[in-house]
């Protein structure tokens, strides 16, 4: 484990330079002369010079070092090789890694080169490796042990960086979003070139079947979309359907009526149901709820499917449940009292007053919570997975089984295939659906919410 | 008296009958809607805790059975390689072959069915810690196939059980009368790996493979997710810039966790060439799914420290970056990390993006690093509810069990840790 000794290395060197740094600021200082800053900032400064640049370096190569050393391979295999198609060199290379290691199961005598090579390849990387990340470690040091100087202003540099530091990490999250971005558009770009988008976006039919030939007819599969938009609708539906009037329900109730010690009790029971794992909802929905709606139905001499979009909806429509239950308590806790004082004062009920002056005051903010509730139901991934079925039926019959964007996402993409194949784009090209509509919904749910919290505030 | 001639208040009145009862039906939906929730907390907790209780507990034959040295061709010298190739499966089926004396080759193999496969490697692991037991007859409490721990624990004498035939049901009765089928304590449960047998799978390398996914995500997410908040909060200029990051992270707080399980294999896979299916690459992608939730509350918790802490300390000389550091950070510190602690839960139930980045694996190793190939316990528990047999519904109610236990155990602490470290101001 070269990394994880050369970690372990710079931070021992880091150590120490602070160690070095501050006392050096000691020194000067016990020399009567007056310091700009602490001796800790001293140190601190020579710790983060130290420290900072081998580490970065070490980020950096870990992520160029593959890509080079495969370069580098690509170059010793054997000239039949070189001259394939990109699959194969790609096949050779990782055999040659895997041969490398040891653990290389067939004998390949045209690729021992190469093996060779890159033994010795990763021999000399590593040690330059070490070299290069130890000699910057250490002229961080020599430079700013030179720099130390009684009128050096350590602490300001130190405040600079660890600025620059704290405005990096908050940058993660937009990395994020460019990331998720940039893979889902590559991804589904690629796919569009061998699918057109309208047939995506428009087709009705779904079968993403490949074919294990090249040369085999029909091997494009069907790669229409609007089953899966259905199923997804007709589910996040089913799912809102109990959701959003039994959240809101409870929500007035334990706002509005309840004494605080029912609300202290039951509010944060129900959100114990927002914090179960989806992973069990999902093993309820498939082996609990859908057997017994298989089951009624069945005693009506109704023909229910069992993986049923009822049952998924139903189970996700409970998880919701909390989801919409504390956004809107939020929202209807911050109509302003007056307002129900005014109703009162007027003579109205209780129930009046929330039908017809609390709900109307809060009801941008209502429809937000349930805009994000609903984007929660579209992206949710394992109670669709595990409760409701595979077949993309274009239907909007609830006792039938549909399939959803993210069940189609996670078939596609578990187990392994190749990377480039039309099955597997397929699945980045639902991912940017899902991802800007998810986006769309959650950025314009969080607008009214916030303009309708300045109304009040 | 006509009705136009009414006065306002008699009209009142006479409304307020109808009135009150809209009152009550309101105040019935608003009652019923809150039931219906806990009721459906109850009826998911009782249903996994009916399913999976049986879990804990594993059906065993109690036998005594004669380690003979010759059969097995193993003598006190015997090496450890020398063991693991000996016979025990033959000597276990003469075993019950000579209780039992079934008849023919038939029911020689419904009877050898009714004993584990791990059977054998039960007394294997016997040999190999104690040679000196060769020769000896041993008490020994074998494994019973899964088949027959479901009969036992559940169907025995008042339900059908479909993979028994008669005659194997009538030899369990016997044992079952001698009492040499019994029920313990499942210790193979907890320190297995996964396997295809139900009897012998296990959820350590599940829990270990959370362990360490979840520890690459704290020591990732906690002092990126703190640093961010204390940036956003303390030091951003409040111009375009920072109204897109923060836009950004409410953003991200609310896109499906399966989009980051896309990220994860089109960028930490296919492009960083990190290695797939391991605690390291499961960590970096929760890492990004918890940071917004550790960033949102760090934020509150900044924002809870009243301005009069920032002000004397800048009056007395401190630069802002002290001030942050020496007062701001410790006193929020409790809430960062209630905050914290909360989206590390959220993250050990996740299984949607790890799904994508092959944590899906079967593992039957426990993984020892953060580069091993492991699953996670709520992606073992999506894989086991796949599994056709009873033993393993019976199972993953199990895990989740302990997967619920673990989730009670955080949220426990970070609501204690609120309500000790929370201060008021």
């Amino acid at each position: 484990m070269n990394y994880s000794s050369l970690i372990i290395a710079v931070l021992i060197l880091l150590g120490g330079a602070y160690l070095l740094g501050r006392n050096r600021a000691r020194a000067i200082a016990n020399q009567g002369m007056k310091l700009h800053s602490l001796p800790t900032h001293y140190g601190a400064l020579m710790a983060l010079w130290t420290g900072l640049p081998p580490l970065l370096l070490l980020l950096l190569w870990g992520l160029m070092e593959p890509r080079i050393v495969d370069q580098l391979l690509v170059a010793q295999l054997p000239a039949h090789i070189q001259n394939g198609s990109g699959a194969e060199i790609q096949l050779a290379v990782s055999k040659v890694h895997n041969l490398a290691i040891g653990s290389g199961v067939s004998e390949a005598p045209e690729l021992q080169p190469a093996v060779k090579h890159l033994q010795a390849l990763q021999q000399r990387f590593d040690l330059l490796q070490a070299g290069v990340i130890l000699a910057l470690a250490l002229i961080g040091v020599a430079l700013t042990w030179r720099r130390i100087k009684a009128d050096m202003r350590a602490r300001s540099e130190v405040e600079r960086i660890v600025r620059y530091m704290l405005f990096a990490s908050s940058g993660i999250a937009v990395l994020t979003t460019l990331g998720i971005l940039a893979s889902v558009v590559y991804e589904a770009w690629l796919f569009f070139h061998k699918v057109s988008i309208f047939e995506f976006l428009f087709g009705t039919s779904w079968s993403p079947q490949i074919a294990l030939r090249a040369d085999q007819s029909g091997s494009s599969g069907d790669f229409g979309a609007v089953p899966l938009f259905a199923g997804t609708l007709l589910i996040s539906l089913i799912a809102m359907v109990i959701a959003v009037p039994v959240g809101l329900m409870a929500a007035i109730y334990l706002s509005e009526y309840a004494t605080s010690r029912v609300r202290s009790f039951a509010k944060p029971a129900l959100e114990i149901l927002a914090g179960i794992p989806t992973v069990v909802y999902g093993f309820f929905a498939a082996l609990t709820v859908a057997p017994i709606i298989r089951g009624l139905g069945e005693s009506m001499g109704l023909d229910v499917s069992s993986e049923s979009a009822l049952a998924a909806g139903l189970v996700m429509g409970i998880m919701i449940i909390p989801f919409v239950s504390s956004l809107s308590d939020d929202v209807i806790n911050a109509v302003p009292q007056s307002l129900r004082d005014g109703s009162y004062g007027l003579g109205a009920t209780r129930s009046e007053t929330v039908r017809q002056v609390v709900i109307p005051a809060a009801l941008p903010g209502i429809v937000g919570a349930v805009m994000l509730a609903v984007s929660r139901a579209i992206g949710e991934t394992m109670i669709v997975a595990m409760a409701a079925g595979l077949a993309a039926n274009l239907t909007f019959n609830p006792l039938d089984s549909v399939t959803t964007v993210t069940v189609q996402i996670v078939t596609l993409l578990v187990g392994d295939q190749e990377f480039d194949s039309p099955k597997t784009l397929a699945a980045f090209a639902l991912g940017l659906v899902l991802f800007l509509v998810t986006l769309v919904l959650n950025y314009v749910a969080l607008k009214i919410v916030q303009k309708y919290r300045e109304q009040y505030d | 008296m006509t009705k136009s001639s009414m006065t306002t208040r008699e009209k009142v009145e006479k409304s307020m009958k109808r009135r009150r009862a809209a009152e009550q039906r309101f105040r019935m939906y608003g009652v019923a809607s809150v039931l219906f929730g806990l009721l459906c907390l109850v009826v998911l907790f009782g249903d996994i805790l009916s399913k999976g209780t049986s879990a804990f507990s594993q059906t065993v034959i109690e036998t005594s059975i004669t380690l003979d040295a010759d059969y097995l061709g193993l003598d006190k010298n015997a090496d450890d390689q020398q063991v693991r190739l000996a016979n025990f499966e033959g000597l276990i089926k003469q075993h019950f072959k000579d209780m039992v004396q079934p008849d023919g080759r038939k029911e020689r193999r419904q009877l050898y069915s009714l004993v584990s496969a791990g059977a054998s490697w039960q007394l294997q692991n016997m040999v190999l810690n104690d040679r000196s037991l060769l020769g000896q007859t041993i008490e020994v409490a074998l494994i019973a196939d899964d088949d027959v721990d479901q009969w036992f624990k559940h169907d025995r004498g008042h339900a059908h059980n479909a993979m028994l035939n008669e005659t194997q049901i009538g030899w369990l009765e016997q044992w079952a009368e001698q009492g040499i089928l019994k029920t313990r304590f499942n210790t193979l449960f907890f320190v297995n790996g996964d396997s295809r047998e139900p009897e012998l799978a296990g959820i350590r390398g599940a829990i270990t493979g959370t362990f360490l996914t979840l520890l690459v995500t704290f020591l990732l997410s906690f002092p990126i997710g703190v640093a961010a908040a204390i940036y956003l909060e303390e030091f951003a200029p409040k111009n375009k810039i920072t109204e897109f990051v923060e836009i950004n992270i409410n953003n991200l707080a609310a896109v499906p966790s399966i989009t980051f399980g896309l990220l994860g294999l089109a960028i930490f896979i296919n492009i960083f060439g990190v290695a797939r299916s391991t605690p390291l690459v499961g960590g970096l992608v929760l890492t990004l799914m918890t940071l917004p939730t550790i960033i949102i509350s760090g934020r509150a918790a900044i924002k809870a420290v009243p301005p009069s802490i920032r002000e004397a300390a800048l009056g007395l000389g401190a630069s802002r970056v002290q001030v942050v550091f020496h007062h701001v950070l410790p006193l929020a510190l409790p809430g960062m990390l209630t905050g914290t602690i909360i989206g590390m839960a959220q993250a050990l139930g996740e299984t949607a993006p790890l799904l994508m980045i092959g944590m899906v694996a079967f593992v039957v190793d426990v993984p020892a690093f953060i580069s091993d190939p492991s699953t996670v316990l709520p992606v073992q528990i999506f894989l086991w509810s796949d599994s056709p047999e009873r033993a393993f519904t019976e199972r993953t109610s199990g895990a989740i069990i302990v997967l619920l236990g673990f989730l009670v155990i955080m949220n426990t602490a970070a609501v204690m840790l609120r309500r000790r470290l929370e201060r008021r101001w």
